[in-house]
């Protein structure tokens, strides 16, 4: 890639006022190191992750007010885990997370293992327990 | 307290780091000569490791390995250490701050506010330098990002004790001895670095190199009908975002390795790695054009299946165009 060929596409990066450095090669062919704005390629790649991530909280929403499964799973996708990840942060295997996605067994957990996992999500006990699913 | 630190923006945060390390202690080494040393390129598919609900697709081997390999073909010795108390991680991390030491952190890339949300995955295996700290503020030294940073005792904790696949359980390092600049062994570490990254490339693995590269061109033809559009699509994505992700220097390290290939080709004083170096650039010009191709795909959702085999017999030309290529830069190294 030239250096004046490297992309200045419009990306997330704009929102922290940042440029990523690259390597590209100059009129003799020499290797410099340059800014770039952004991908439009990777940008939609990231979009599209991102979209993924809030559609899966979204079903997991509706399985919760379905009483299908319990909020553990639908905050474990708003924070973009996945059950290893959670499993991790709540330092249990993660048989047991997956366990806990049962409305019925996540209603009999005790306060001291939610309180673990409101503290994975960053929210507090009560917000877990109440299972209101706001957004933030 | 803050350490008299040069931060140096970079394409990939290893690296970078270990690049910004041996500046500060006056070893002037750049970012593609530890990439090439540590022998960082490399294709890997990992089907057994998902990665936001995904196969992983790696264009760097190992976290941590490029450094290691990197110290030890130089003759640097790094000191590691990972903690499971909290308490003594900070600790350990201040003394380094008050012995005017800035140290290496790997670091969950989820939890570090500063960059833009997009790219906040759960990711372990990120590094930054922390240089010192002013009350409760650690400052921070991102190689991939322009300037620097500051995290609050909070925050870096949760980055630093980050959970799920590389967790980095607080880990710290930094040099402690180093060769003399005149007896660091560059040439013998340049060729020892190129043999391995053929070795890696032409490996005779099904999930590695040339063959893991063939491996998921397969794969990308297989996807849309065994799994449906939708999760062909976030497979895609997945490949391209890994390859063109935040510090890669674009074209999945090509370009890198390429930058590298030509400041080896003059220490050596080896005309044939400057043509090698040449012939890279022409290769990750073609992983980008796979990635626009691939895109175009993911981009509208509703693709028909046969447009994924066009990208598919892209990514098995780069799969003999590097099988040529690593071939090659054995003989030439030779």
């Amino acid at each position: 890639m030239k250096a004046n060929e490297v992309p200045q596409d419009k990306s997330s990066l704009d929102s922290i006022n940042q440029k990523e450095l690259c390597y590209a090669t100059d009129e003799n062919g020499n290797y410099i190191t340059t800014k770039s704005s952004g991908w439009t390629p990777k940008t939609i790649a990231l979009n599209n992750a991102i979209e993924d991530i809030k559609e899966r909280a979204e079903e997991a929403k509706q399985r919760v007010l379905n009483n299908e499964t319990s909020p553990i799973e639908y905050y474990m996708e708003l924070n973009r885990m996945d059950v290893t990840i959670l499993a991790g942060y709540v330092g249990i295997w993660p048989f047991r997370v997956k366990r806990h996605f049962n409305p019925k067994r996540f209603k009999k957990l005790s306060d001291k293992l939610l309180q673990k996992y409101a503290d994975a999500f960053n929210i507090s006990l009560q917000q877990l327990k109440q299972g209101d699913l706001n957004e933030d | 307290m803050k350490i008299d630190f040069k931060h140096h923006q970079s394409a990939h945060c290893e690296n970078g780091v270990v690049s910004n390390l041996m500046k500060h202690n006056g070893i002037n080494i750049s970012e593609p000569m530890i990439f090439g040393i540590g022998s960082g390129l490399i294709y890997c598919y990992i089907p057994f490791l998902k990665v936001n609900h995904g196969p992983a697709v790696t264009y760097r081997v190992m976290p941590g390995l490029i450094f290691k390999r990197f110290a030890k073909r130089i003759g640097v010795t790094f000191k590691r250490e990972k903690f499971k108390s909290a308490t003594k991680a900070k600790q350990r991390l201040d003394d380094n701050i008050k012995n005017n030491n800035p140290v290496g952190l790997q670091v969950g890339i989820y939890h570090l506010l500063y960059l833009p949300d997009h790219y906040r995955f759960h990711f372990n295996a990120h590094n930054i330098v922390v240089y010192g700290k002013e009350g409760s503020d650690y400052l921070v030294s991102d190689p991939v990002i322009e300037n620097v940073a500051k995290l609050d005792e909070k925050q870096l904790e949760k980055a630093r004790f980050a959970k799920g696949p590389f967790a980095p359980n607080g880990q710290i390092y930094y040099p402690i001895s180093f060769p003399k600049e005149s007896e660091i062994p560059y040439k013998k570490a340049i060729v020892k670095g190129i043999k391995q990254t053929c070795r890696d490339m032409l490996a005779p693995i099904p999930i590695v190199g040339v063959k893991g590269i063939r491996m998921v061109a397969k794969l990308i033809k297989k996807w849309p009908k065994k799994k449906g559009i939708k999760v062909a699509n976030h497979y895609l994505g997945q490949i391209v975002r890994m390859q063109e992700e935040i510090g890669t220097g674009g074209g999945g390290f090509r370009y890198i390795f390429a930058a590298f290939l030509q400041e080896s080709s003059a220490i050596l004083n080896n005309e044939k790695l400057m043509e090698l170096s040449k012939e890279m650039t022409v290769i990750g010009d073609l992983w980008r054009d796979f990635a626009l191709e691939a895109s175009r795909l993911y981009k509208n959702r509703k693709a028909t299946t046969g447009s994924y085999d066009k990208v598919s017999e892209m990514l098995f030309e780069l799969a003999d165009k590097e099988e040529v290529f690593f071939k090659a830069l054995k003989i030439a190294i030779k």
